[in-house]
């Protein structure tokens, strides 16, 4: 059971890696439900200038936005988003796992 | 001006007082959250949440086209909810969007709060109770289950985007008109919904199929499970 129990946990974390890796990049790069809702009267520009009067005139730039990952680049290289992807990945498994394994029962056998 | 690519609510959008009134929210839940989620994560469990919580981040990432110019993205409340319970489901999400918040500066910082509030702690409440109003048929057979994880997704999805209306009629510009905000926010989030339970569906659908044991909603039914007391 433990060898099917690891095969299974591998799977999931290597299909987790191909998304974020690979399918990434078919991603829709259009602004999602929340945006396009903050974006409705307004015309986005060239340089990503709004015109016109919508919620979305009022959103601040993030604080992070030069961070080397942010909006899923490397180093400002969006090409790399799949690369930005899997390190999400694999952070998001090393933060998630760790915090899950310290909060969990300890089983019995290990007293 | 940030425009695309953020997927979450940006900073600016709700005013200082509803931020905080959202953070202390998100932080009393998240409280719950770890307090429930240490009675159902075991040995088995704890690397199974680890890994939905990746799993979430990857497909959050697959901005799907619901409308000509406009995309949708799983939010994945529902989806943790079904496999690893709704308490460890809403720090499944909760990490996520800290995770996406901190290293790739997507969903402002004082809207954190508000994010967590909506899509890991309303989203992953409603997906659960849709869940479990309707375990017996998800218990039946595969059909059922996949079913139910699509209805489920559905509504967390559209109720989470609910907790955004919310939180703008509260703290948002009262320049704009609530009732045209809340028609297009629940509109979008109508039809990613439908993105969202069919991601879910596929997904619960092939942990069930594999490791029902895995499920944490099939717990406590009359499914057979098929553990092998070998220890």
């Amino acid at each position: 059971m433990t060898s099917r129990r690891g095969l299974f946990f591998v799977g999931f974390a290597l299909v987790a890696l191909i998304l974020a890796g690979g399918v990434s990049y078919f991603a829709d790069s259009d602004p999602d439900g929340l945006d396009h809702s903050t974006l409705q009267g307004c015309t986005v520009g060239e340089n990503e200038q709004l015109s016109g009067n919508c919620i979305a005139q009022g959103a601040k730039e993030h604080a992070l936005k030069d961070s080397p990952l942010a909006d899923y680049s490397v180093g400002g290289d969006d090409t790399l988003a799949g690369v930005a992807g899997v390190i999400g990945v694999i952070a998001t498994l090393a933060v998630a796992g760790g915090f899950f394994w310290l909060l969990r029962k300890r089983s019995p056998k290990d007293t | 001006m940030p425009t695309s690519v953020a997927m979450h609510m940006s900073d600016g959008l709700l005013n200082a007082p509803t931020s905080i009134l959202f953070g202390a929210i998100a932080v009393l839940g998240l409280v719950f959250a770890t307090i429930g989620a240490r009675r159902d994560l075991d040995d088995r469990t704890a690397p199974m949440a680890g890994l939905v919580a990746a799993f979430i981040f990857a497909v959050q990432m697959l901005n799907f086209p619901v409308l000509p110019g406009v995309s949708g993205h799983l939010l994945g409340g529902a989806l943790a909810a079904i496999l690893v319970g709704p308490w460890s489901g809403a720090l499944c999400v909760t990490i996520v969007l800290v995770l996406q918040a901190l290293l790739f500066a997507d969903g402002g910082l004082t809207a954190l709060g508000a994010n967590i509030t909506n899509m890991a702690l309303i989203g992953t409440a409603a997906g659960y109770l849709v869940a479990v109003l309707l375990r017996k048929i998800a218990a039946r057979n595969k059909v059922g289950l996949v079913a139910v994880a699509f209805i489920a997704a559905f509504c967390n999805t559209v109720i989470a985007s609910l907790g955004f209306v919310l939180e703008f009629a509260i703290g948002g510009d009262p320049a704009f008109a609530l009732g045209g905000v809340a028609a297009t926010v629940i509109g979008v989030h109508c039809l990613i919904g439908i993105g969202e339970g069919v991601i879910t569906a596929l997904t619960v659908g092939a942990v069930g199929a594999v490791r029902p044991d895995l499920v944490h909603l099939l717990r406590g039914t009359s499914r057979p499970l098929v553990l092998k007391e070998a220890s």
